[in-house]
């Protein structure tokens, strides 16, 4: 709220636009407090019960972290919202379907699982890459200069052109993705039973992104990002060539996406052309969460929401007796979107991009 | 011009794969001789003609050469996909990939003749495509016009069959179409000749009538306005319950336009959640008229729209003022997030026993008026449009008031428009509560149209159809909204087979329309204005030669 703060007068009266906020505020304080407090007095989950919801948000939320990794960056150069990110991530994931799938046929899925999850892995990511650049190529580089709103809305078209495009090649339907034999049943982990994808899944986020936050920190072209997400005229006038740097953001936001797709399908079993689009909303509420621009924050901002949107509808909701609670799982991700942008809008790490948006 | 062939080659590749050149197949544009698939195809390869020739400087020949060359790759890459075909199965990759796609790409021709005569074909047809950049304008156009009045009338060859149903136009029908088939040869050269003569011949006609002592222009204003009325009035009377049905559906996309017009195209707020508002009047209607479970009043629908009016109009301020200091992209996500709660939070079970959850309120009567039920689309239509001419009349006596100046304003700049005076809470809460009202009054028809609401008809896709609608119709402007629920909407409904690919055509019109035309087909004089004073701004220097041809080539 820098910006609301340097406009209005330096004496605040309460308008009754900031009591409204207050009791939006208070009405989501008291909910939480009182479904939680509700559910705790029913104990009606046990122990191990909420271990699982953890882990399980744990595992959904690296992938949400990796995911808004492609945001936070793009953001961070262009300062626009990639909105067709999410179609980047479906996009791998349902073209490696058509790799995966003749690997479970043949039978080597099962017999070099390691090999094949890295061949899939490497197939998305490629995908995604390409598409996240064609994007920026056709879409996006030549409105750089444009007003702010143009650029917003051919990323909703791109976004809606890929979804129905992939529909287009791939079919409307569910594909259910093969499943991998070694990843079936539990681990044992400190004393834990963890579901194998689940730890897959986790580990596999938590390598790749360390590997890019070390790309992005270590490597000469990381420092160039991080010197065009900066000053873009400034980088300029240092002989970095900017619109290489931005080619590069957005292929490497999009090779990450490509992972989380194939991990969110050995997560879910399934992958369709409209998988993109919540995932992708709830991976942009992580990076607005762990302040947009910064990418540790996305990571953090990932397995929050991960966990939150686990834990929550059981925490929060189960207690005020709503019934079917897990319908309103979206609802809370959602909610949490909304909040951050209103109150908080540079997120809980981000602070020095908040300050250059207003 | 390698690229420019490569290019359109993936382009070609994509239509074929995606299943549009199949779909556009089924449709004759040409009885027995010419299908509009085919028609999409030589429409590309002329088009990368066209391009290469319109790249490449220098003498005719070079140009000429060029456009040959892109046709000829194109053409090398249909007869790739051809071959690759026969080597392996795409089809189990992609569903579209039928034998009746190769059937139509390989002319029925084995692939060793056909990927050179793919070849052959593209270069003459690139060709020709190189020939129309060269040759003047005066001569290109009407044979353009000409080309697209014939493939108008073949692709909506539906509508005008039933205009042309009354036994006394008979002849006309068996003279332009084929019984049970598409439009005859003789009939679509004489449509292609008559639009392309009338083209050529325009400008001399304008001419002598400039001299003419016409009607003054009051007058043929009126007498456009009368004729427009009564076409208006006759439409579902010629049309029929099918094209009343969707020209209902074209007014109820205006109102839900010529609301978020308020927002986005004045005030400039982009609001993504805006679909809520139409579920909100719909859902108020529905609980309060239903005779089934849900309805709780049932009360008359003249009784419930004002209430429903009300509601939209009290949702869209409570929900403007959370996001009242959020800006730009920031605020289209958000008020996205708000429209997808209030979908899930109707869908829940949570709230099932007052909304009826995914089954939703059903049961809802037709609106009576003295004894009239306004029963079928034909009747609903005269509703719809008075109310869309209503709304539109609130809309445009807004636009010029004081607030439309200050919505203006604050899309200009708000920082600017707070240091002049303008009350942004007001004014902006205004914009929502408007905007949200006139997609109220929208879905208090829909809710009758339909005769019952759930959730799944509020998806976040029509927020993004109205959207589509004002951008590109023109955003900011009335006649370009109606311009725009016309094309996007309607045309789509009457060109059958195009169904599936709606949703992939409205993302493509979203980007290209940035791209081409950023003010829309029909703009408002001042987003003219401002988008193209852009323009004029020094043009930063290209980095790259690739992307200097691009700057020069647009």
């Amino acid at each position: 709220m820098a910006a609301g703060a340097l406009r209005r007068p330096v004496v605040r009266r309460l308008s009754f636009v900031d009591a409204f906020l207050w009791a939006f505020r208070l009405a989501v304080i008291l909910v939480v407090v009182w479904g939680t407090v509700g559910t705790l007095r029913l104990g009606r989950y046990t122990g191990e019960q909420w271990v699982d919801f953890v882990v399980f948000g744990l595992a959904q939320g690296g992938i949400y972290a990796l995911i808004a990794l492609g945001y936070t960056m793009v953001y961070g150069i262009l300062r626009m919202i990639n909105f067709a990110h999410g179609e980047v991530f479906m996009s791998g994931a349902y073209t490696a379907y058509f790799v995966a799938a003749p690997l479970a046929a043949s039978g080597f899925l099962n017999r070099h699982p390691i090999l094949s999850l890295l061949l899939l892995l490497t197939v998305a990511a490629s995908v995604s890459t390409g598409v996240a650049v064609l994007v920026e190529r056709v879409a996006y580089r030549p409105l750089r200069r444009a007003p702010r709103l143009v650029p917003l809305i051919t990323a909703i078209g791109a976004s809606f052109f890929l979804q129905y495009a992939f529909r287009g090649l791939y079919g409307s339907g569910f594909k259910a993705y093969p499943e991998f034999d070694l990843f079936k049943g539990e681990w044992q982990i400190l004393g834990i039973g963890v579901l194998r994808t689940q730890a897959v899944v986790l580990a596999s986020a938590t390598v790749l992104m360390f590997a890019l936050y070390q790309f992005v920190m270590r490597t000469k072209v990381g420092k160039a990002m991080r010197a065009v997400s900066e000053d873009k005229d400034a980088a300029a006038l240092m002989g970095i060539d900017v619109d290489r740097i931005i080619v590069l953001t957005f292929a490497i936001g999009g090779a990450a996406a490509g992972a989380a797709g194939i991990l969110y399908a050995l997560v879910f079993k399934q992958v369709h052309f409209f998988m993109g689009f919540v995932p992708g909303i709830k991976a942009f509420t992580a990076a607005v969460l762990g302040g947009i621009g910064n990418i540790p924050g996305a990571m953090l901002g990932g397995l929050f929401l991960g966990v939150v949107e686990s834990v929550g509808p059981a925490l929060f909701l189960d207690g005020l007796g709503i019934p079917a609670p897990y319908q309103l799982k979206d609802v809370i991700a959602f909610t949490m979107l909304v909040m951050v942008l209103i109150f908080r809008p540079q997120g809980i790490l981000g602070e020095r991009l908040a300050a250059k948006r207003a | 011009m390698w690229r420019v062939g490569l290019v359109f080659g993936a382009v070609a590749w994509f239509v074929s794969l995606a299943g549009l050149v199949e779909a556009l197949h089924g449709r004759w544009v040409v009885d027995g001789v010419l299908s509009a698939g085919q028609v999409l195809l030589l429409g590309m390869l002329l088009a990368s003609g066209w391009v290469a020739a319109r790249r490449t400087g220098g003498p005719p020949a070079r140009r000429l050469w060029a456009g040959l060359l892109a046709g000829a790759v194109v053409g090398f890459c249909v007869g790739l996909l051809v071959w690759l075909r026969s080597q392996v199965d795409l089809r189990s990759m992609f569903v579209n990939a039928s034998p009746a796609l190769f059937q139509l790409l390989s002319a029925g021709r084995p692939p060793q003749v056909a990927w050179p005569g793919a070849v052959l074909v593209g270069g003459l047809v690139g060709l020709g495509g190189a020939v129309g950049a060269c040759a003047p304008a005066g001569v290109v156009r009407p044979l353009l016009v000409g080309a697209a009045a014939a493939l108008g009338l073949a692709l909506f060859q539906d509508l005008v069959l039933l205009i042309l149903q009354p036994e006394s136009l008979t002849p006309v029908r068996d003279w332009l179409f084929v019984a049970g088939g598409g439009p005859t040869p003789q009939g679509m050269m004489a449509v292609f000749a008559v639009s392309a003569v009338a083209t050529a011949l325009r400008p001399a006609l304008r001419g002598r009538e400039g001299r003419g002592v016409g009607l003054p222009p009051r007058a043929r204003r009126v007498v456009w306005s009368v004729v427009g009325l009564l076409l208006l009035a006759a439409l579902p009377v010629a049309g029929g319950p099918f094209v009343a049905q969707v020209l209902v559906i074209v007014g109820l996309y205006t109102l839900m336009g010529l609301g978020l017009n308020l927002e986005v195209g004045l005030a400039g707020l982009l609001d993504l959640g805006f679909v809520a508002f139409f579920a909100i009047g719909a859902y108020t209607v529905g609980l309060l008229t239903s005779v089934g479970e849900h309805g709780f009043a049932h009360w008359s629908f003249w009784a419930a729209v004002p209430v429903a009016v009300l509601v939209s109009l009290i949702a869209g301020v409570i929900l403007g003022i959370p996001v009242l200091g959020i800006r730009g992209d920031y605020l289209a996500i958000a008020t996205l997030g708000f429209g997808e709660i209030v979908r899930l939070l109707v869908l829940s079970d949570a709230l099932r026993p007052w909304l009826g959850g995914s089954q939703g309120v059903l049961a809802i009567p037709k609106p009576v008026l003295a004894g009239f039920e306004f029963s079928g689309p034909q009747h609903l239509y005269y509703l719809t449009v008075v109310a869309s001419a209503v709304v539109a009349y609130v809309a445009w006596r807004l636009q010029d008031s004081r607030l439309g100046r200050a919505w203006m304003a604050i899309r200009e700049d708000e920082d600017v428009a707070e240091a002049l005076g303008i009350n942004l809470v007001s004014v902006k809460l205004l914009a929502y509560g408007l905007g949200a009202a006139f997609a109220g009054v929208g879905g208090a028809i829909f809710a009758v149209m339909v005769g019952s609401v759930f959730p799944h008809s509020f998806q976040l896709l029509i927020s993004i159809q109205v959207l589509a609608l004002i951008i590109v119709g023109g955003m900011g402007s009335i006649p370009g909204v109606i311009v725009g629920a016309v094309v996007l909407i309607g045309l789509p409904e009457l060109l059958r087979e195009f169904g599936e690919f709606r949703f992939l055509v409205y993302g493509a019109a979203l980007v290209a329309m940035m791209l081409l035309r950023p003010e829309g087909l029909l703009p408002a004089a001042v987003q003219r204005r401002e988008l193209h004073a852009m323009e004029e701004e020094p043009v930063e220097l290209a980095r790259t030669p690739v992307e200097a041809a691009t700057k020069g080539g647009t």
